[in-house]
């Protein structure tokens, strides 16, 4: 069945998918809760009550089936489609995982139980499995230890950033500045402010790399830290990453490591040896989470020996007698900055990857992703333009330059890509590349995947080359055509409306 | 196991491809003196050594425990059609739907969401989640912040104390100015509110109901906090508005909550749901993902995501907020959740709750030195006073199968045999009666 099934009803003209409010109708149920058993007691008075009832659809429990069903059916997904979506490690998540999560024992917990007196006993499990996921974070990144409070990547940035405030604070310093490179991802600048920081931006150089000349003319004792992605988002490992990190520490500023490119380093290099100060993950990139159509992630933070007294409470201690329990006794603590332990959904599933691949198989990992990327970017260089020639780690960036020059935009190669079935890869980021296409294919992808998908890459070179309007009227084989969104910006229509 | 395709002939002709003879060559940028001084993880194991392992540890987890105990997160019933639906890899594998054209289930799903959270609020617009109701408490007074220029907030002590503890953790190297008004006879003191509030006010923060369970009806103060040209924020439990006043009849600018329990389980406090919803003046001070709706060349209506110059990944340290990930699928979860309930099915899910807690008022009032506080009206839960030291209690009713409550003294001072009670529509009125008989039996 077409999932844009009824599309013209409503008004005559094309509508594409109905929405689930339009699919209401009065008195049909989907759920009851039957009746209470409780009955007789006195209703709350009037002026607490809502005056207007929430226009929610009312639909048969089969209605609601068939909408999500066939919404499911129109998102490309890693399960579904190659997903090389650069910097966002869309590799395969295993299913085995996803049946731990829904293990009674972790699903039904209230996160509140072992903050009740006695009930520390009655919650050993999740909290072994916090335990023992700390330290192994702590291993794979060489860090002291870990907080896994941090619901997302962004928000592990804001957590660290704030640490390394606490720390400087501690030290009787107020340092004004971080710098990050142009090349970093948004949400490093975008953490600095928040946490009250102002940020300094170091240009990359034509070898891909911070420009070391500027980067030692910023750096200075009002700076607070520096914050690099390595490899960065080009997919280029600095060899001078060391010098970089001992120059900030020799002025007194930390060293912040954005972890979302850790698949292509797993048992080749840790952050904590190099030197970094404060690390996040992503739980939901490395360690194979499911990405969820845009969250939930985990974004646990690792510090370096100086940073571990001011770690977020509760932490996670295993007592002389082998049970675990929260403590709460650490006074230059940051304090509370999830409501809990973290995403533990998230993270158990993290946990059961890396007991799945253990030592051999993280380092595998890392080794195939890489390979997988040369592999893409050695096949394609032909075709497209290679700002920066040299080996890649996880993820190449071409750039569309070359097609643009006949109006083949990296837009345009993108939706030609989702007709033939494939997620496109990142465009536009790094914002340094002009006409950026950023391919992380991951390791879970097989040589055939790849060279299906390179294949069609090849070809959209030589359709830009000799008919580019072909590639520019893209996508035509998909549920809608492209989008005006000019119009959704302007004209905002956020919500229905009866 | 992992999950790895390449056959050694593949790697054969990949590094040939590359021009390379070994996937080491590859790694040539790592300096040798940088590669780890230790990598001591343990061996791989199989699906089912993990599974297994894993299962043990979840058996050391209890669950027969009859659960009273909210305090912001609650055991609501799960119907299974939210699982099946939210665990189609097309939605759980997928990405941000930066590509409309290939996310357009996700788009419409968003969307839809974000007018099931409007409706729920009364307020105008959405936004795509967020990760908590605390996060989304800390962007809502941020959000105001921006709006009115000012910087000092007004927080009812009503406020989750988690919520609160997380404002200042993020506050701490901002200059904002906090004061916390008292809760008095289990609701917000107009008298120490009016005496705080003045032209320096960027915001004033509620939550309904409060962290003590009390209802209140905020529009008096809402009016007020308007005359100064702050606004006003309300942090609510989004099953309590299947009965309540929302935020929007009440005059509020700003509404967010913990999202929980729209379909979510507890799991041990994440992943959550943190929600949004506000006037529509205040949209593009707004963080995070939203999705709008428009139409494509032929006129056909789609879905994108949309306002995202606020956004870090263009604005970078100029954007609204510095989230990227979010919690769409917790957000699909809700949005599943309303949608199978549909109008009469969420005002039941309000009513039980609210009868339920009603009757446990009624029942355990009549045990010997336990007080039921009902200085004001309450929804699904409650605070009593006990004769003894809450903590003690607790104690000795897990003991007896029950997390009968969470104990106030944890949070508040002077408030040691204080006990916060939560009655959820999973609580069987035999499981009350049995609540009330063991705690006389403890007392």
């Amino acid at each position: 069945m077409n999932p844009f099934d009824g599309s013209s009803r409503a008004t005559g003209k094309s509508r594409g998918m109905k929405l689930i409010f339009e699919k209401h109708r009065d008195g049909r149920r989907g759920f009851s809760y039957g009746l209470s058993d409780v009955s007789g007691t006195k209703p709350l008075a009037g002026k607490y009550c809502r005056a207007t009832e929430a226009r929610l659809p009312c639909l048969s429990e089969l209605d609601v089936v068939r909408h999500y069903t066939n919404l499911s059916r129109l998102n490309f997904s890693v399960d579904t489609n190659f997903y090389p979506l650069g910097s966002c490690t869309m590799k395969y998540n295993p299913k085995f995982t996803e049946r731990i999560a829904a293990f009674e024992g972790f699903l039904q917990l209230h996160p509140l139980l072992p903050q009740l007196s006695g009930g520390g006993m009655l919650a050993q499990g999740s909290l072994e499995v916090l335990y023992e996921s700390e330290k192994l974070l702590a291993e794979i990144t060489g860090m002291s230890a870990f907080t896994l409070q941090p619901l997302a990547g962004a928000h592990g940035e804001l957590t660290g950033v704030m640490l390394i405030a606490a720390y400087h604070k501690d030290q009787g310093l107020r340092r004004k500045y971080i710098i990050v490179p142009d090349s970093s991802h948004g949400t490093n600048p975008s953490s600095a402010a928040i946490a009250g920081y102002k940020v300094k931006v170091i240009p990359t150089g034509a070898d891909g790399y911070m420009d070391l000349e500027q980067y030692k003319k910023q750096l200075n004792n009002e700076v607070a830290a520096v914050m690099l992605t390595c490899p960065n988002t080009l997919g280029i490992f600095n060899p001078k990453i060391k010098e970089i990190t001992d120059l900030a520490h020799n002025v007194g500023a930390l060293m912040y490591y954005d972890g979302a490119n850790l698949n292509a380093i797993m048992g080749k290099c840790r952050p904590g040896d190099i030197g970094f100060d404060v690390v996040h993950l992503n739980l939901h990139k490395t360690f194979a989470t499911p990405h969820g159509g845009g969250g939930p992630g985990a974004g646990p933070v690792g510090v370096s020996k100086k940073l571990v007294e001011f770690l977020p409470i509760s932490r996670i201690i295993r007592r002389a007698d082998a049970t675990f329990a929260l403590d709460y006794n650490h006074p230059k603590s940051i304090g509370y900055i999830a409501p809990f332990y973290g995403n533990f959904g998230v993270i158990l599933k993290a946990y059961a990857y890396i007991l799945a691949l253990g030592k051999e198989g993280l380092i595998k990992v890392a080794e195939i992703a890489v390979l997988n990327a040369n592999y893409c970017q050695a096949r394609l260089k032909e075709y497209y333009d290679l700002p920066f020639d040299k080996t890649c780690m996880h993820e190449c960036v071409f750039s569309a330059s070359r097609q643009a020059k006949n109006g083949v935009h990296a837009l345009d190669i993108a939706k030609y890509l989702i007709d033939q079935g494939y997620h496109p890869p990142t465009i536009y980021f790094p914002l340094i590349v002009k006409e950026a296409l950023m391919i992380e294919p991951t390791e879970t992808e097989s040589k055939e995947s790849l060279d299906d998908f390179i294949d069609t890459m090849i070809k959209i070179a030589e359709l830009a080359k000799n008919n580019p309007s072909v590639v520019t009227q893209a996508p035509l084989n998909m549920p809608i055509k492209r989008l005006d969104e000019v119009r959704a910006a302007r004209q905002p229509d956020l919500r229905w409306k009866p | 196991m992992n999950y790895i395709p390449h056959t050694p002939e593949d790697i054969k002709q990949m590094l040939s491809t590359i021009g390379v003879k070994s996937i080491d060559e590859l790694f040539k940028d790592i300096p040798v003196t940088l590669r780890p001084k230790s990598f001591n993880l343990p061996a791989s194991k199989s699906e089912f050594q993990v599974t297994q392992t894993l299962r043990k540890l979840a058996a050391k987890n209890a669950t027969g425990l009859v659960n009273f105990v909210g305090a912001g997160f609650y055991d609501h019933f799960i119907p299974a059609a939210v699982d099946a639906l939210t665990s189609r890899s097309e939605f759980y594998t997928a990405y941000t739907p930066y590509q409309p054209e290939c996310s357009l289930g996700w788009l419409q799903a968003i969307y839809e969401y974000q007018s099931i959270i409007c409706e729920l609020t009364g307020l105008d617009v959405s936004n795509a989640s967020l990760y908590d109701g605390g996060t989304a408490l800390f962007e809502a007074m941020m959000m105001a912040v921006r709006h009115t220029g000012r910087n000092k907030i007004i927080l009812d002590s009503g406020v989750n104390l988690i919520y609160r503890t997380m404002l200042y953790t993020y506050t701490s190297n901002l200059s904002i100015e906090f004061v916390e008004i008292p809760v008095v006879h289990g609701q917000s003191c107009r008298e120490e509110l009016f005496k705080f509030l003045d032209d320096k006010t960027a915001a004033v923060i509620f939550q309904n109901p409060n962290f003590f369970g009390a209802v209140d009806d905020h529009s008096d103060m809402v009016e007020r906090v308007h005359k100064f040209g702050a606004l006003a924020i309300a942090s609510v439990y989004p099953v309590s508005l299947g009965m309540l006043k929302t935020p929007g009849e009440m005059g509020f600018d700003i509404a967010t909550g913990e999202g929980q329990s729209l379909g979510i389980p507890l799991s041990f406090g994440g992943p959550y749901l943190g929600f949004m919803a506000a006037r529509s003046q205040l949209v593009r001070q707004m963080p995070g993902r939203i999705v709008g709706a428009t139409v494509d060349s032929d006129g056909k209506r789609g879905f994108v995501l949309t306002l995202q110059t606020r956004e870090q990944h263009i604005r970078r340290e100029k954007a609204t907020s510095n989230i990227c990930s979010n919690e769409a699928l917790c957000a699909l979860r809700a949005a599943v959740f309303m949608s199978l309930l549909g109008r009469e099915g969420f005002k039941e899910l309000a009513e039980h709750n609210y009868q339920k807690a009603e009757f446990a008022k009624e029942i355990l009032s009549r045990i010997n030195g336990v007080q039921v506080k009902r200085s004001s009206p309450t929804f699904n839960e409650f605070t009593v006073f006990l004769p003894r030291h809450a903590d003690e209690v607790v104690h000795r009713m897990i003991d007896k199968g029950f997390a009968c409550g969470f104990p106030l003294g944890r949070f508040y001072k002077g408030m040691d045999n204080y006990l916060l009670i939560a009655v959820t529509e999973k609580r069987t009125k035999e499981e009350i009666r049995r609540l009330a008989d063991s705690l006389e039996a403890v007392l």
